[in-house]
């Protein structure tokens, strides 16, 4: 039997939750939704864990105020302190104040840096990369469910579109692959 | 599904479904420009190609071109530089602190006011860079290891926190920004038919496909983003104010100066907001997205930051006096009275006095009076830069040194190729960028639409 993949097209968010919730709880696996902006409480539908971009942007954070800390200390106070009216310049600690908006800067530059740059590679968007959406629309004004029969050997593909078709379904295309 | 209450004003007016969104915004992109936006371009190309010309004159003969002299030696070039890095807050307050508080008005906004940032900030770091003189040594800024031994920049500086602060600001907002913008470049690419341009948005769009995954990692990179840019954009109006700050000037040498300076800068950032909004909302016919609501929340901002910032003139004058410290009260009285009354009068009145008119909800809903009032703000608030800078410097202890300061045509041409180079920059991306979040606008549409609002107050009377 050829695989086959099954795309539902929905017109607006919360019937494709409708459509979406109807086929986990007839145990068909969902593969993927596309859709033109955000569709809020998908995501524990259809499976999908919460990312863990902000631990990503922290340990970025963390590493950027570490590399000021040091880069700091090793410019202004080990290699060449500078006496520039009076400050202390003979130890870190009580010249910190004055060390206090660079790091918080560098601690910034490299959470948001670093976090921009994990979310490209992970969504596999970067420059050049070729579109990968199903369906032109669905940046548009369609919300598409993708579903594989061969993630789903207990259902035909006739069984898969006959339980979509009791949803309010816009259209469905079929598609070997 | 998540609803609003009634009484809330539409954002979204007229009946609009997710289809006209993109027509609307899309539609102008893939069109012949209209008529307006060419005589608009050509104006502010040529006093960008002009302002191009005085830089250029500027760095091969050297600052001495300026008007400056031995007392004034800091005049119009930070104070335009105070001024662009002033009205770039706004958009990182659009995207970022309204995104925190759940404000739904920024959606149809926050894309042109990032954007009015990126430039405003682009316009801003100029100026330092050819202050420089000898701008081929900018990279001198960072701490390199150089030939002339050991010696690092000075951490101590708050020129050098000026430094890490306007290009950690500058790169974080423009990663800000792009990251919404891939989305919409996607939703371009994927409608329009030209070759030529489906190739380019689709470079753009990194090859975007909003698959679950992608938008929930989407929303949670953006809060993350919204999260740190609200510090950092506090963080780098504070460091400019440290320029002045800790310096030991009378007029300069105040605590005060972080706050204010903040305020301000969002005050004069959501003037150039509207000021820019309001025209573009007219040409490119987005009365449906960007409504008199819209305007009037921005003057609400207005009248709260311009009543901060008219709280802090009257604080630091009375502290001056009260601090009991002879210099301090003199550069006040001074700043008010001396030679350049005019300027602290200008900046009184245009930042003081005339935003309390919004207190009335006719003018705050006028869109000519918001015109006006926008441009009489971004004057106030250049005058108050000017203010702070020359007053306080051009009478100094020694009264022979006392002196004036006079603008060349150098410092004027630099000054307004600079609003000729940011009027250039917006209109280009008002042409060819989405200048609605799409995405965003979207997904507010069926909760602040006004259609689905009074469908939903009818179901709600049954």
């Amino acid at each position: 039997m050829a695989n086959k993949v099954i795309y539902a097209v929905y017109e607006d968010p919360e019937l494709l939750k409708e459509g979406a919730r109807k086929l986990v709880s007839n145990g068909v696996k969902v593969k993927d939704v596309f859709s033109p902006f955000p569709v809020h409480g998908l995501d524990p539908i259809i499976g999908i864990k919460r990312t863990r971009l902000a631990i990503v942007a922290f340990m970025f954070g963390i590493t950027g105020a570490c590399l000021a800390t040091l880069g700091i200390w090793y410019f202004n106070i080990f290699d060449w302190p500078m006496n520039i009216g009076g400050k202390p310049s003979f130890n870190y600690y009580q010249n910190l104040p004055a060390f206090v908006p660079v790091t918080f800067e560098f601690t910034v530059l490299c959470a948001a840096h670093g976090m921009v740059i994990t979310y490209l590679i992970r969504n596999k968007t970067l420059p050049g990369m070729p579109a990968r959406n199903p369906d032109p629309r669905s940046t548009d004004d369609k919300f598409i469910i993708e579903v594989r029969t061969a993630d789903n050997q207990g259902h035909s593909a006739e069984v898969i579109t006959g339980l979509l078709r009791t949803t309010p379904v816009f259209e469905i295309n079929e598609r070997q692959y | 599904m998540h609803s609003e209450a009634a009484i809330r004003e539409p954002l979204i007016l007229g009946h609009k479904t997710y289809h006209d969104i993109t027509q609307d915004i899309v539609g102008p992109i893939e069109n012949k420009a209209p008529r307006g936006w060419y005589i608009l371009f050509t104006i502010a190309a040529l006093i960008a190609a002009y302002g191009v010309g005085c830089i250029m004159y500027l760095i091969s003969k050297g600052i001495g071109t300026w008007g400056l002299n031995k007392t004034v030696d800091w005049a119009w070039d930070i104070t335009n530089f105070v001024w662009w890095v002033g009205i770039g807050h706004a958009g990182t307050l659009i995207s970022a602190v309204l995104l925190l508080f759940r404000q739904k008005w920024r959606m149809a906004i926050n894309r042109s006011a990032e954007a009015m940032t990126i430039f405003a900030v682009i316009m801003a770091a100029t100026f330092p860079l050819i202050h420089m003189g000898r701008i081929w040594m900018a990279y001198w800024v960072f701490p390199l290891k150089n030939q002339y031994g050991s010696l690092w920049v000075n951490f101590n500086s708050p020129l050098l926190w000026d430094v890490f602060a306007i290009s950690t600001y500058f790169s974080v907002s423009l990663v800000f920004w792009y990251i919404g913008l891939i989305p919409d470049f996607a939703t371009i690419r994927d409608k329009v038919t030209k070759p030529g341009m489906k190739k380019a948005y689709g470079i753009l769009s990194f090859g975007w496909t909003g698959n679950a995954k992608a938008w929930t990692r989407f929303e949670e990179v953006s809060l993350v983003l919204a999260g740190i840019a609200t510090p950092l954009v506090f963080s780098v109006h504070s460091v400019v104010s440290f320029d002045f700050a800790t310096s030991v000037i009378p007029g300069w040498h105040t605590t005060i100066f972080p706050p204010y300076f903040v305020s301000g800068a969002v005050f004069s950032g959501f003037a150039m907001v509207q000021t820019l909004l309001l025209v573009m909302r007219k040409v490119m016919k987005l009365e449906s997205y960007i409504t008199i609501k819209h305007i009037e929340y921005m003057n609400i901002v207005i009248i709260v930051t311009g009543s901060i910032v008219g709280v802090a003139y009257i604080t630091e004058f009375f502290i001056s006096w009260y601090s009991g410290v002879e210099y301090e009260s003199y550069a006040f009285i001074n700043r008010a009275t001396g030679p350049y009354w005019w300027a602290y009068l200008t900046m009184m009145t245009c930042n003081v006095v005339s935003p309390q008119v919004f207190w009335f909800r006719k003018l705050r809903r006028h869109l000519g009076f918001t015109f006006f009032m926008s441009i009489i703000v971004n004057i106030g608030m250049w005058f108050e830069r000017f203010v702070i800078i020359v007053t306080s410097l051009h009478r100094d202890y020694l009264p022979s040194s006392w002196l004036q300061f006079h603008p060349t045509w150098v410092d004027v041409g630099v000054f307004l190729g600079t609003i000729g180079i940011f009027f250039t920059l917006y209109l280009l991306f008002a042409r060819y960028f989405p200048v609605l979040a799409l995405n965003e606008v979207k997904s507010i549409l069926k909760v602040s639409g006004e259609s689905y609002k009074k469908e939903a107050a009818k179901h709600h009377h049954h």
